[in-house]
């Protein structure tokens, strides 16, 4: 194909565009509607695993060393969890700032203070808040820090307790939870995406079928088959270009609107906010789907009518 | 120029639209088809086109086989003929000039040439002046003047009509067929369908009658007899 047909192919394709009107029209307007379901799906999607993730990164498990656990035996034992491939973070409170954590929490209890004052030494042992990979690998950690090395570093029992029994409902529950979450929001969206698609499909497979009398005259005229379905192809682009931009245009009010709902639906995320400062992924995806799913489809629609 | 070799049409229900055919047709001839309804003619016509596909026998556009020619050998080959229907096929949302130029851009032809052919052709189809109205804004005679302006304006070596004026009333048709006369005239050859007893008459050229899928008659100056 030359330049010269190349031209006359695109702005073929953008006078069918604008001569169809209504058909344009309905096509754009469909595919807006596919491309919104998209949107939603990246949204939702991506406040769910913030939101999961959020609720991961609140579990813990914790150790509690006796008070008068050897620093550094605790130093060697965060060592030894730091070399875990499930270990994300270990992250050591000491006595003192067991302690005052303790005074600040109960600050307006001078009774507990003033307990605590009465005695002569600080009562707290240092504690580890340990944070796993994943939720299922608690069990793992909890296993390692039972293990006799663990909890007798130099035959001295450095540990008091560790909180994973009492949490490990708490985590088996979540973690089955964030599972089901995650395999059905895939095949929620799966589900929309295919049904989006096969409308937006249809819908431009009706608009050239309006047109199939045309396709076959341009044929019976010597057009070949990349002269008849160029002007369709580009048509199909110029209706998700234009979805695309609607699409963007329609998104800016609405997550305006659904940002304070948002924040309080999900943890602290707001789907204004994402939107602004995402938005050069978002045009990206939407403009690539919107004009994929056009040229696509009028490909495919016009190729049925193409007959020598 | 056109040769149908023993050529036969049957559909998968048995029906027989063409049997044995048999005939050539020269350069610069003008030949009218006529028949009944559902006598063959229009199958005829697509079979040239290669709309439809011969199940027995083959035809010729001189040395070419129309119906093994590949994809490209088509086009070109399409470009070579002209096309007139009953139904005009123009494409609606082009205008009157873009309908014309569009025959002209499929077979390449430069930006300059076509902007001094397309109102060239124009005036000589007397629509010089309709040249940026959609067909929707013609009448059926200026709808089909601007078939046949498409259909010359590559100047082909053929020129095929199936029942041109089938939707026209006499004024037109006697238009179309004088537009059809000076084609002729001017070197191409045309082939015409029709059922119009006083076009045929008035042409006094070569006439094929056809009958349930066969020839029964071919005259070389004959009139409409059925």
């Amino acid at each position: 194909m030359n330049w010269l047909t190349a031209q006359r192919i695109i702005k073929s394709g953008f006078v069918n565009f604008w001569r169809s009107g209504f058909v344009s029209l309905a096509s754009v307007l469909v595919m807006t509607t596919t491309l919104l379901v998209i949107a939603g799906l990246i949204f939702t999607n991506t406040f769910l695993n913030t939101t999961l993730n959020q609720i991961k990164e609140k579990v813990d498990i914790n150790v509690y060393f006796l008070p008068d656990a050897p620093t550094p035996d605790i130093f060697a034992l965060r060592s030894a969890l730091e070399t875990l491939p499930e270990v994300l973070t270990v992250e050591y409170v000491t006595r003192d700032q067991a302690e005052l954590a303790f005074r600040e929490k109960f600050k307006d209890d001078e009774t507990k203070i003033q307990a605590l004052d009465l005695l002569d030494d600080n009562p707290f042992g240092g504690r580890f808040n340990i944070r796993a990979q994943d939720p299922s690998q608690y069990e793992g950690i909890a296993t390692f820090l039972e293990s006799n090395s663990a909890i007798a570093q130099n035959d001295t029992v450095i540990i008091e307790s560790v909180t994973y029994a009492e949490t490990k409902i708490v985590i088996d529950r979540l973690s089955h939870i964030i599972d089901t979450i995650e395999i059905l929001g895939l095949i929620v969206s799966a589900i929309f995406l295919v049904m989006s698609v096969l409308i937006t499909f249809n819908t431009i497979r009706l608009a050239i079928y309006i047109s199939r009398e045309e396709i076959s005259v341009m044929q019976l005229v010597g057009a070949s088959n990349s002269y008849v379905r160029g002007p369709f192809v580009v048509s199909g682009i110029m209706y998700g270009f234009v979805a695309g931009i609607l699409t963007l245009v329609i998104l800016y009010p609405l997550t305006y609107w659904l940002g304070p709902k948002s924040a309080r639906l999900f943890i602290d995320v707001n789907v204004f906010n994402y939107y602004v400062s995402n938005f050069g992924e978002i045009f990206l995806i939407i403009m690539v789907s919107g004009i994929a799913l056009g040229s696509v489809s009028s490909y495919l629609a016009v190729r049925r009518y193409l007959k020598v | 120029m056109l040769y149908f070799d023993k050529v036969s049409k049957k559909y998968a229900d048995d029906s027989v639209a063409i049997e044995d055919i048999s005939f050539s047709i020269e350069p610069k001839e003008f030949v009218s088809i006529v028949g009944h309804s559902g006598a063959g003619k229009t199958t005829l016509l697509k079979m040239i086109l290669a709309e439809e596909k011969p199940s027995e026998g083959e035809v010729f556009f001189e040395s070419l086989n129309i119906h093994k020619l590949g994809r490209d050998e088509m086009n070109k080959f399409r470009q070579r003929v002209g096309t007139v229907f009953q139904d005009f096929r123009l494409l609606p949302n082009k205008t009157v000039y873009e309908n014309i130029a569009f025959a002209m851009e499929v077979s390449g032809r430069s930006e300059e040439d076509i902007e001094s052919d397309v109102p060239h052709v124009l005036e000589l189809v007397d629509l010089g002046d309709k040249m940026w109205n959609f067909p929707g804004e013609l009448s059926g005679g200026e709808r089909q003047r601007v078939a046949i302006a498409r259909a010359i304006v590559n100047q082909p070596d053929i020129i095929i009509a199936d029942e041109p004026t089938g939707n026209l009333d006499p004024i037109n048709t006697y238009e179309i067929v004088q537009i059809f006369k000076k084609i002729n005239d001017l070197g191409t050859t045309v082939i015409l369908t029709t059922h119009n007893k006083g076009v045929i008459d008035s042409l006094k050229q070569r006439v094929i009658t056809m009958d349930r899928g066969r020839i029964i008659r071919d005259d070389p100056q004959g009139k409409y007899i059925l």
